[in-house]
């Protein structure tokens, strides 16, 4: 047993360089603070309330220039909305569909199958209306930026007068966290920008949080599942190497070795 | 011999049957003889040992997941990166048959690392072994190509510019360099024909790793396997694979799934890059553009050296250079236990790797080339010079008559 411990040593050392590179290069930047979120730890899972905030948070604010294209109105039941909630969620929204039997484009309203529809019709509209900054896509932003979710968080609270002497570019705002400091996005997150129905505190912090764990549901729908799926078969797979090993011990009890 | 066990009336129907199919293609005593009760093995191996077996696993494992994934992904630049986030978000379980793809060729390395030191530490590449030891690294080639080639697939940021500048290696070729890079890109640039090609290679490549997996197999079983004593086993010394060290080795599995499981289920992204969740963009080159960690070493020696084309053959030499190793060491003595200068050498050697890991990780700049180089040229050293010059002049403790004394007295 005692080699074995010794052998699983040997697995994390060997897989210690792998994981440093990232830390490594996150330390050019400066040191992000780590906020405790509810879906950390082993069984860590989503608040659907805040969820819902988050959601509220994207629509009226993030949603003006940044896209979801990867989330359909259907997996909105996951934030804890019913099947009509979200019919009529989705029929808040046109859609183009078509052609039609006259062979003509149409708008309709938005079924639950339908991807949430962008703010942009394309990325050369998207930089006009951003003073030729692309406002990226938020399905995936909390995987796709070193840091992930804490980043994001502190990212949207890290704009700063920009330290005397230093050069901004025009149109760009000073942030901490941003690489490079010089952010084409403004100042979005203030005290009291959204009222919640829930009644929930909205200072800046808390809507930055909110609207960063709706962010990483989008991300990662699947964490929950994750999850749980993960703690029923490591759990299995630690009893089977325990029953593996009580029947190993026994069928070399009369080896010498 | 009672005359009831002996007569065809004695025997059971499917005791009948098995004979009838042994006598016609004998597949069941073949493998008795391959990996049963018929395949002696030394019975003082240890836990280095269970390595291989955990590498065919992950093979396993890989093929089994990959097959799944093939069927829910498209190979075109504009749909592959969408139809991964499709398995992640839509497909049944997707996001497990992907997640235990993707952490799955980092497990598999890992695994296959530990195989190749144990080797390395063992003296597994000496007389009679030599064979045995060639097809090993033909089959870490073939993983390190089939690796490449599947982190192209999910077609983000690192994924393009990963095949960008790895294709680009060949360039250094003169003469004909470029062409074989127009060859490889199927075109003048990384796009829709280079993730075609590059698709069914990596699902071809696999099923050449199994084939030369049979021959590692068989390379194996001419000699019989090595042991941490490196002394050849008397037939005393040794116990049938089945059911002992089938049993050990399926106790390794477990544990090492395990700590497979903790990450698939706990740190998915651990071993990633943040940028390969950003589709692909041929006009935006992100920051810095990092291998996979299993290649960082090489990539290392590739940067340290200022010439491109002398870059491109150091790199590839420190792999070939492994071909040689049955002959570059020059002691006779297998096994490291019984070697104490090379044991310090052999272990230098591994803090040289990692460090030209952590090297290959960082952007070059400052200081990092020149610790990269002096890595290298430490790399090439322990090979060239240090080992056959250890194996002329260090005297070996003295080795132990059979496997069974040292066992036996450890054993009192």
């Amino acid at each position: 047993m005692k080699k074995y411990l010794l052998a699983a040593a040997a697995v994390v050392a060997l897989a210690i360089p792998s994981v440093l590179p990232t830390s490594l290069r996150a330390a050019e930047h400066v040191e992000l603070p780590k906020e405790n979120w509810s879906f950390n730890g082993v069984l860590g899972g989503f608040d659907r309330a805040q969820l819902q905030r988050g959601f509220q948070v994207y629509k009226d604010v993030c949603a003006a220039c940044h896209s979801l294209n990867y989330v359909s109105f259907r997996n909105f039941e996951a934030l804890g909305y019913s099947e009509e909630q979200v019919k009529s969620l989705a029929a808040q929204y046109e859609v183009e569909d078509g052609p039609d039997d006259s062979g003509d484009m149409f708008k309709r309203k938005a079924k639950p199958s339908d991807h949430i529809p962008k703010p942009f019709a394309n990325e050369s509209m998207a930089r006009l209306a951003n003073g030729g900054a692309l406002p990226p896509d938020l399905s995936l932003i909390t995987k796709a930026r070193v840091g992930g979710p804490d980043y994001i968080y502190n990212l949207l609270l890290g704009y700063e007068e920009p330290p005397a002497g230093f050069v901004m570019n025009p149109g760009s705002s000073y942030d901490k966290y941003f690489p490079g400091n010089q952010i084409a996005m403004a100042k979005q997150i203030s005290d009291g920008l959204v009222t919640y129905a829930d009644g929930s505190p909205n200072d800046a912090a808390h809507i930055a949080k909110d609207v960063t764990a709706f962010l990483h549901w989008a991300a990662e729908p699947k964490l929950e599942a994750r999850h749980s799926t993960g703690l029923r078969v490591t759990l299995y797979a630690l009893i089977f190497a325990v029953l593996a090993y009580l029947t190993k011990r026994r069928i070399w009890k009369n080896i010498p070795h | 011999m009672s005359t009831e066990k002996s007569g065809p009336t004695g025997k059971s129907a499917w005791r009948k049957a098995y004979e009838w199919h042994e006598a016609r293609l004998p597949i069941v005593s073949w493998l008795d003889h391959s990996l049963g009760t018929k395949y002696p093995v030394p019975r003082n191996l240890n836990y280095w040992w269970n390595f291989g077996s955990l590498a065919m696993f992950m093979l396993a494992v890989m093929i089994f997941t990959g097959i799944f994934l093939a069927m829910n992904y498209t190979p075109h630049v504009s749909l592959a990166f969408d139809s991964v986030e499709h398995i992640m978000r839509d497909v049944n379980y997707g996001w497990l048959i992907r997640y235990m793809h993707a952490n799955g060729a980092s497990f598999f390395f890992i695994v296959v690392y530990i195989h190749i030191l144990r080797g390395m530490y063992y003296g597994s590449y000496k007389s009679p072994r030599e064979v045995l030891w060639w097809i090993g690294i033909l089959i870490y080639l073939a993983m390190m190509a089939t690796a490449f080639l599947g982190y192209v697939l999910p077609w983000g940021q690192m994924s393009f510019w990963g095949a960008t500048v790895i294709t680009n290696f060949f360039s250094a070729i003169p003469g004909i360099g470029q062409s074989i890079v127009t060859l490889l890109w199927g075109g003048f640039s990384v796009d829709n024909p280079t993730l075609n090609r590059f698709f069914s290679l990596h699902y071809l490549l696999p099923f050449v790793i199994v084939g030369l997996i049979f021959l590692h197999i068989w390379a194996l079983h001419v000699p019989g396997a090595n042991n941490p004593l490196g002394i050849d086993a008397a037939p005393a010394d040794k116990i049938p694979f089945f059911p002992y060290y089938v049993m050990k080795d399926v106790f390794g599995l477990g544990v090492f799934v395990v700590i497979y499981f903790i990450a698939v289920f706990w740190f998915p992204n651990a071993l990633g890059e943040p940028d390969n969740y950003i589709k692909a963009n041929p006009l935006q080159t992100p920051e810095h553009i990092v291998p996979e960690w299993y290649y960082l070493p090489f990539y290392a020696i590739l940067r340290s050296i200022p010439n491109k084309l002398l870059g491109v053959i150091l790199m590839f030499g420190s792999i070939l250079i492994l071909f040689a190793l049955p002959w570059l060491d020059t002691s006779r003595v297998r096994s490291g236990n019984f070697r104490p200068v090379f044991r310090i050498f052999f272990v230098t050697w591994i803090i040289d790797v990692l460090i030209l890991g952590w090297v290959g990780s960082q952007p070059p700049e400052g200081i990092i080339p020149t610790i990269g180089l002096i890595g290298t040229i430490w790399y090439f050293i322990h090979f060239a010079v240090i080992l056959p010059v250890v194996g002329w002049l260090e005297t070996p403790k003295p080795l132990p008559a059979s496997i069974s004394q040292p066992v036996l007295q450890a054993a009192e």
